[in-house]
């Protein structure tokens, strides 16, 4: 069965500058993907690319190739790739306030979506909105269609936002950090409605967060990156067990927990580098604590991290295996 | 018992809007009646979520801006009585970090520009090798002081940010969500300079923070509100809580450990509008064990079994 989004060595650059490189990964139906890493990772543009919207920002693909539901976008006129967006594949960004227009009442802006991808009738439309905002838990839906954006809290102005994504009825569905901007309970529900939505409907989900608490609450799969490069993937129950890259270790021992003991929470020292001066050899290694000479001479290639189908990491060092 | 450093009583603030062509003035209570006390060297965490009023509580601790009732005492001198003049002679001992590290400094400035502000404001001199220091302090080079801010990542504007707080050995720092603009993998090393400077300097710390995780590993004592008022205070950072908002707040963090996964009874609905509040306690509309009596009178803030809590169904 092909993967409905498969990215398989992509590079992309913009201007002289090449941010991410050899980038692999895929989605399956009925999947959540996470998709992690710190701010200036690549996460975004790999997003952007996935939805063949690299043009959009003045990025270019260097190589590789991004393939939905088996077909290669590079190959695929502007007027396919335009089909594709709001009708095959639905787009969550992380601001609500940016992807609302303002001058519009929200249900409209739903209904557009299907009347405009499936062809429906504005009364279809509009029962198909209130029937989607009201899976969204939005109390009331058919009052609140008629509001405006302004006139709705961050949480519900998201819902908004997913339910648009989701009235294209598509396959997939890309969240670029759809709960950063919200307060945390709100964040909870959210992340639970959507995750439940996506299996329910047998959808794919690339969930892009910097937080491995929501990768481990929903995620199927995580793929890690750093500095534009793929440092570990697989499935979390395994990755979060026993994660093979010290980048990926970092990154969970980020999170406060209950019981830590003072000084005992963890950061990364130093800062993502600019693509303008990535280190040679292994990207994080000015970062890590397990760095040799190697690290600075050699690119780690991906390798199985433990048993087989358990991932992939990308470090000469990889930590043994926990328990 | 010393007198603690801060003694807060009874502090409210209210504001007003609109009174304009057409438009009714209305008005909301962005802190209600909270009465703290912050001892010497505590790390005091107040936690809740936006609209809760625990910015504006910073603020009016600090006096930034005016307290509509009550009371704030700092190490025995009631700051709300103090006229311009004294009150900047009693700043001397404060100071506060901010959340947005790109916003809270001057573009135009180059770091020493930044760092020798506050003795400029204080009329005092201040020497190169004294910036120089303010910034090791901080953990960045002292070459740096040269910069301007758009040279530096948001971790290390944070730094500069808490440099210039320090400047002139305050007692008491409040420090606004200084982490939620910054990466995960920063937080902790801002936490952990917090921490080795409170060590060093004697001080007192009000830590403001929507994430509750993160205030429980940090902080002494735990402030908890929720639409301006004080619902809990937890004694540890690891007290069992007795207010179901608290708990909720518990339940909303996700653990970084995929086989704790659990089904969240989410919250129903979200947070009131502060302009237009329901009679009784204001968590009621959310509450799974909300009565009629909730619905109707305001909880008080009383001594439970083990600490305060605000709630007529205390876990």
């Amino acid at each position: 069965m092909t993967a409905l989004l498969q990215v398989t060595d992509l590079s992309v650059a913009i201007g002289a500058l090449r941010l991410l490189d050899g980038v692999s990964l895929s989605v399956e139906r009925g999947q959540i993907l996470g998709l992690v890493g710190e701010s200036g990772s690549g996460k975004s543009l790999t997003a952007t690319a996935a939805m063949g919207l690299l043009p959009l920002i003045g990025g270019r693909v260097t190589g590789g190739a991004v393939y939905f539901d088996g077909r290669d976008l590079a190959r695929m006129s502007e007027a396919e790739r335009r089909g594709l967006r709001g009708r095959r594949i639905g787009f969550v960004t992380q601001n609500p306030m940016t992807a609302l227009d303002p001058v519009q009442r929200v249900g409209e802006q739903i209904d557009v979506v299907s009347r405009l991808h499936l062809g429906l009738s504005k009364a279809a439309a509009r029962a198909r909105t209130v029937d989607l905002m009201t899976q969204l838990r939005i109390p009331e839906a058919a009052a609140v269609a008629e509001a405006w954006p302004h006139q709705l809290s961050g949480g519900m102005k998201q819902r908004i936002v997913i339910a648009m994504a989701l009235a294209g009825e598509p396959d997939l569905i890309i969240a670029d950090e759809p709960t950063t901007a919200l307060d945390v309970t709100v964040q909870a529900q959210i992340i639970q409605i959507l995750g439940g939505l996506v299996r329910e409907r047998g959808m794919g989900l690339l969930l892009i967060t910097h937080d491995m608490g929501v990768v481990a609450q929903v995620c199927d799969r995580v793929a890690v990156l750093y500095a534009g490069r793929l440092a570990e993937d697989g499935a979390v129950g395994p990755i979060f067990a026993a994660p093979a890259h010290p980048y990926t270790a970092a990154l969970i021992g980020c999170i406060p927990q209950d019981g830590m003991a003072p000084g005992s929470l963890r950061g990364i020292p130093g800062v993502v580098p600019s693509a303008r001066a990535f280190p040679s050899g292994c990207r994080f290694h000015p970062r890590c604590a397990r760095a040799t000479p190697d690290c600075a001479a050699q690119v780690p290639p991906l390798a199985p991290r433990g048993a087989a189908g358990a991932g992939r990491a990308a470090c000469l060092h990889m930590l043994p295996e926990a328990g | 018992m010393s007198e603690p450093l801060i003694r807060i009583q009874g502090l409210s603030r209210r504001f007003d809007t609109g009174g304009g062509f057409l438009k009714a003035p209305r008005s909301m209570m962005a802190v209600r009646d909270v009465s703290l006390d912050i001892a010497r060297g505590e790390v005091l965490g107040v936690v809740g979520e936006s609209g809760c009023g625990k910015s504006t509580l910073a603020r009016l601790v600090l006096r930034l801006i005016e307290p509509t009732s009550g009371r704030v005492r700092f190490d025995g001198t009631d700051l709300t009585a103090l006229k311009p003049a004294a009150l900047r002679a009693a700043r001397r001992r404060m100071a506060m970090v901010f959340q947005d590290p790109y916003s809270s400094l001057d573009p135009r400035y180059t770091l020493a520009e930044v760092l020798a502000e506050p003795f400029v404001v204080q009329g005092q001199a201040v020497t190169q090798d004294r910036l120089a220091a303010m910034l090791a302090a901080v953990g960045l080079p002292p070459a740096m002081l040269g910069s301007h801010p758009h040279q530096l990542s948001g971790g290390q504007r944070q730094r500069v940010g808490i440099a210039r707080a320090l400047a002139l050995s305050p007692a008491f720092v409040v420090l606004d969500e200084p982490t939620a603009s910054l990466d995960v993998s920063i937080q902790a090393q801002i936490i952990d300079l917090l921490s080795g400077l409170r060590d060093r300097m004697g001080l007192t710390y009000l830590f403001i923070s929507h994430d509750l995780g993160l205030v429980r590993y940090f902080c002494d004592r735990i402030v908890v509100m929720y639409l301006g008022a004080v619902v809990e205070v937890l004694d540890r950072a690891d007290a069992a809580p007795r207010h179901p908002y608290t708990r909720a707040l518990i339940d909303s963090g996700f653990a970084p450990d995929p086989s704790r996964r659990r089904a969240i009874a989410p919250l129903a609905g979200e947070i009131p509008s502060p302009f237009s509040l329901p009679p009784g306690c204001a968590f009621a509309g959310r509450c799974p064990r909300a009565s009629d009596l909730c619905r109707r009178d305001i909880p008080a803030l009383s001594a439970g079994e083990d600490h305060p809590v605000a709630c007529f169904h205390p876990l």
